[in-house]
């Protein structure tokens, strides 16, 4: 019996592997790892574990025991060069050919970097290797007093920010927009964040087109902007996006837009292969793609893809959600605020402890909280359940939000 | 290193060892225990790894902080007396034995 393969051991190659097994799946099954690492989460990565340097098996996801248990032959430092949908097997580097009965892609992404030769000190955080360089860089720039600079004022490159400055070092973020994490958040979010990070010695510049990195014997010593500006640097955090890892798809055949193209069920354009987590792109039923790029994706994406490989059909419909930890606030998002109309706020904006409403055509779509965990906890059952509040009622700070889930009942 | 019996949804019981420093959670999902999720990797932020702490033994714990109580309010599934996230559930030699219950869901 030819085995099911997963290319990828990271968050959504691990669901899937698993929820075969809960699913009674018996028949081999194959999970292909790039890294020499087990299957570990990323999201510590830029925060906590930079600044406390956790023992690596705190990170894992799953031991590699408890993989080996559930028999799955989980293979690492093993990388997939090719995919043969006509013959149904994928080629590895060693140059073994591996057949598969189905085949779930979980390729993820990489880190888009500055174009220009290599220099020492510029780290992307994606991988633990990243995370364990970085954190040494980190020791080394307080050594010498060098400052640390962030291209990027989004998720990552803030919270890297926000971890460096609590170890001491000094940092500057350079934006190439107006306002930080502008292609999440509402303006009025991205304001308390930069009164946060200002508040904790951060240099914010906005508007700053980054031309290049200045280097010296291999090593980054500066970053260079547009008109000539340069902002030394011991050393740089790249934290532009990342690119969705489709090339083998892509070289495949497979259907393929900034992401392999995926429906609600995780099936790709080849009838046995799924896809699922960062690297898929997802067509909407109006047509459109939505990228993704969450563990709550990976993991409800991984359990569509799993369902899929057994014929079954298991849309993934939840409001997707996600965090961020910058400091002691705690940024917490659920729903896509894209296209909103109005914005209601609930809450301490100056603290900042507070909730940021979206609306679109009066109903709710999306709620960002600054350190109010209450109001996501909320938010998230208020969204699945297509609950939504009026407007005046969500500005209301006497209005019990948890009374409209009591009304509608469980 | 102290116990904790854990009794996943299909009613399996499990006796998950706890390394010094290591969360609840963390050996739960480490053990690959069905009905953990611990998506956030314990970061307080997703409340995926709640569990039903044995109401004998819930006094024994440290009390849970703030945010952990406001998680608490809006877990997915039923939240009880014993209602604990994981995540923040560490135990030494004293706490050997406790018993904990996943619950139904946790999304």
């Amino acid at each position: 019996m030819d085995p099911i393969i997963i290319i990828g051991a990271g968050q959504a190659g691990v669901q899937i592997a698993e929820t075969l097994r809960q699913e009674h799946y018996s028949g081999p099954i194959l999970l292909l790892g790039a890294e020499a690492h087990g299957p570990y989460n990323r999201p510590p990565l830029s925060k906590k574990w930079l600044l406390e340097h956790h023992d690596p098996a705190q990170l894992a996801i799953r031991s590699i025991e408890a993989i080996r248990r559930r028999e799955i032959d989980l293979r690492l430092n093993c990388e997939v060069v090719a995919i043969e949908p006509a013959r149904q097997c994928v080629r590895l580097a060693d140059g073994q050919s591996l057949p598969y009965a189905g085949l779930a892609l979980t390729t993820g992404a990489r880190v888009r970097m500055l174009p220009g030769p290599p220099l020492r000190g510029v780290f992307g955080v994606r991988t633990l290797d990243d995370a364990q360089a970085l954190a040494a860089a980190f020791e080394q720039c307080l050594a010498r007093s060098a400052p640390l600079v962030v291209i990027g004022g989004g998720f990552i490159g803030l919270e890297v920010a926000a971890t460096a400055r609590k170890r001491g070092l000094e940092v500057t973020v350079l934006e190439g927009l107006g306002r930080l994490m502008s292609r999440v958040v509402a303006p009025i979010v991205s304001e308390a964040a930069a009164r946060v990070h200002r508040a904790h010695g951060v240099q914010l510049k906005f508007d700053v087109q980054v031309e290049g990195l200045v280097g010296r014997d291999g090593q980054v010593s500066a970053v260079r902007t547009a008109g000539g500006v340069e902002y030394p640097a011991g050393c740089v955090v790249v934290g532009i996006g990342v690119i969705p890892e489709d090339r083998l798809a892509a070289a495949a055949g497979l259907a393929c837009e900034r992401g392999i193209i995926v429906d609600a069920c995780a099936r790709t354009s080849d009838p046995k292969i799924v896809a699922a987590g960062d690297c898929t792109a997802r067509r909407l039923a109006d047509g459109t793609l939505l990228r993704l790029e969450s563990v709550h994706n990976a993991i409800e994406q991984g359990k569509s893809a799993a369902a899929a490989l057994l014929g079954r059909e298991r849309p993934f419909t939840a409001t997707p959600w996600f965090w961020s930890d910058q400091y002691d606030v705690k940024l917490q998002m659920v729903g896509l605020s894209h296209g909103y109309d109005q914005i209601i706020t609930r809450g301490d904006l100056q603290k900042p402890a507070f909730s940021a409403f979206y609306y679109r055509n009066g109903r709710l779509i999306a709620v960002d909280s600054l350190s109010r965990i209450g109001d996501h906890m909320l938010a998230r059952k208020l969204l699945d359940n297509g609950i939504s509040p009026l407007p005046a009622k969500a500005a209301d700070p006497a209005f019990e939000l948890a009374s409209l889930l009591k009304a509608s009942g469980p | 290193m102290p116990r904790v019996i854990c009794t996943d949804v299909s009613g399996h019981c499990t006796a998950l060892e706890i390394p010094p420093g290591w969360s609840v959670m963390q050996s739960a999902v480490d053990r690959s225990i069905e009905g953990i999720e611990g998506l956030c990797g314990g970061m307080l932020a997703c409340a995926t790894c709640h569990c039903y702490v044995d109401p004998q033994w819930i006094a024994r714990l440290p009390a849970p902080s703030a945010e952990e109580l406001q998680m608490l309010e809006n877990v997915a599934a039923e939240r009880r007396a014993g209602s604990r996230l994981s995540c923040q559930i560490f135990v030494d030699q004293s706490l050997d034995g406790l018993p904990i219950q996943v619950p139904d869901r946790q999304l």
